[in-house]
């Protein structure tokens, strides 16, 4: 017998079903005064540094149709490319920026809008910059392991282009699944589950 | 310094085995919501090591108690009273301290407060169906709750889910973040449920189990079930105690 790790596997997922707002948003869906407001659904408040932008998100199930029970969620560096959490080693994150939203679809549309400002460049590992992005984080009804992703932006054309993650991927032709245009102050993001249009994942 | 090269050590590679493949046509909404392609891997930066930190201070004092904090003053949930309790960890068996624990569930009839839950079953006017709670410095967390019902539900003509709470916890790195939920010991439904069996390995199944536990019981008030969470655990872990920041 050789010895043993002493590891411990992680707990397995399981999906987020068709009534994860009664857990995750209970205000959007009419559950009022177990807690004052659904956290995540205010992202800025008006000292928050940075542009202010509004990223409008629906997901796509395989036949085309908007996923109406789906909820996101976002969690993005301040304006100055640095993340509020511990775990970045720079600090000094803007303390009117957490950095992190969540929404629930509409469950008519299916769509959902989050009002946040564009993150700052975040370093690679090796040092060079990261283009702006946004991290995506993707529950619902049908989805076994909340998928991830990534979001970035349609104006960020150099940026893009030099990216250690964009550039390392073999299907080029996929990129723009993960690249959101600009209209106004609005990047308009569609996540496709399936079909020609699929979105690039991540398994990080 | 902005620009600096940081020190990023990356969490351990995710076992997908372990977890349900995301095309599992038993369960049936899987079919047209799972992705086709292979996703695609980088070594974890920034982005996956950080993640946001919630506090105690925004937590009201009924947030882990759902016997009581949607019912009238004086009144409460109605079903077998029991509390939850546990501890969230990482693989390294090390406890992840003040992370943010959600859950939610149906009522003792299986029903939930929802708009697209018809089910016959009624509602109940004391109970909500939400509770959360964060975790402490050893990683425990605890709720007290009422056990749920099974119910029906639209898959095959005749599926139920086995009494299940759902559950959401972050921890320090956001590519950590995981949603689940669990089952109760001996209940006979949990191997019939074809969302439970998404998952091929039985020894992952178990893990969704949680324990009854006499000893945590309190008398003439709540049966105790154990329930222990596990996140992804990181090399930051192995060869340093570091207070916060892993």
């Amino acid at each position: 017998m050789v010895q043993e790790l002493f590891r411990l596997k992680e707990t397995p997922s399981q999906t987020a079903g068709p009534y994860v707002h009664i857990g995750l948003t209970p205000n959007f869906l009419g559950i009022e005064g177990i807690y004052p407001s659904d956290l995540g659904s205010e992202m800025i408040n008006e000292n928050t540094k940075g542009e202010r932008i509004d990223v409008k998100v629906r997901v796509f199930d395989g036949t085309g149709t908007p996923l109406r029970d789906v909820l996101v969620e976002i969690w993005q560096a301040d304006a100055n490319g640095i993340y509020n959490s511990p775990n970045d080693p720079r600090g000094n994150a803007d303390p009117n920026f957490m950095g992190w939203g969540r929404k629930p679809a509409d469950m008519e549309t299916g769509e959902m809008v989050f009002r946040t400002i564009k993150p700052g460049r975040v370093p690679f590992n090796d040092g060079r910059l990261q283009a702006p992005h946004i991290n995506f984080f993707i529950a619902a009804r049908g989805i076994n392991l909340a998928l991830q992703t990534r979001m970035y932006f349609g104006d960020e054309e150099e940026a893009n282009k030099q990216d250690p993650v964009l550039t390392r991927i073999e299907h080029q032709n996929r990129v723009p699944t993960l690249i959101a245009p600009r209209e106004g102050n609005t990047y308009k993001f569609d996540i496709y589950l399936q079909g020609e249009k699929e979105t690039i994942f991540f398994d990080l | 310094m902005k620009n600096s090269i940081p020190e990023v050590r990356g969490f351990f590679q995710r076992d997908r085995t372990w977890h349900p493949p995301s095309f599992a046509p038993g369960y049936r909404s899987t079919v047209v919501r799972s992705p086709r392609y292979a996703p695609i891997s980088f070594p974890n930066t920034l982005s996956e090591v950080t993640g946001p930190v919630f506090g105690h201070s925004m937590l009201g004092e009924l947030d882990n108690d759902l016997t009581v904090n949607y019912a009238k003053p004086g009144e409460s949930a109605i079903g077998p009273r029991i509390v939850v309790y546990g501890r969230v960890l990482d693989e390294n068996g090390r406890p992840v301290p003040n992370t943010l624990v959600e859950i939610w569930q149906a009522n003792a009839g299986g029903r939930y407060r929802h708009k697209k839950d018809t089910y016959l079953a009624p509602l109940d006017p004391n109970f909500g169906g939400c509770g959360r709670t964060v975790t402490d410095e050893e990683g425990r967390y605890w709720f007290r709750t009422i056990q749920p019902g099974a119910y029906p539900w639209p898959n095959g003509v005749n599926d139920w889910r086995p009494a299940h709470i759902h559950f959401s916890v972050f921890g320090p790195g956001f590519v950590q973040r995981l949603i689940s939920q669990f089952y109760f010991e001996g209940d006979p439904m949990i191997w019939k449920c074809p969302i439970v069996r998404t998952i091929p390995d039985e020894r992952a199944i178990e893990r969704l189990i949680a324990k009854l536990d006499m000893d945590a019981t309190v008398p003439f008030d709540s049966r105790a079930y154990k329930f222990d969470i596990v996140l992804r655990g990181s090399n930051s872990t192995l060869f340093e105690n570091r207070k916060e920041g892993n």
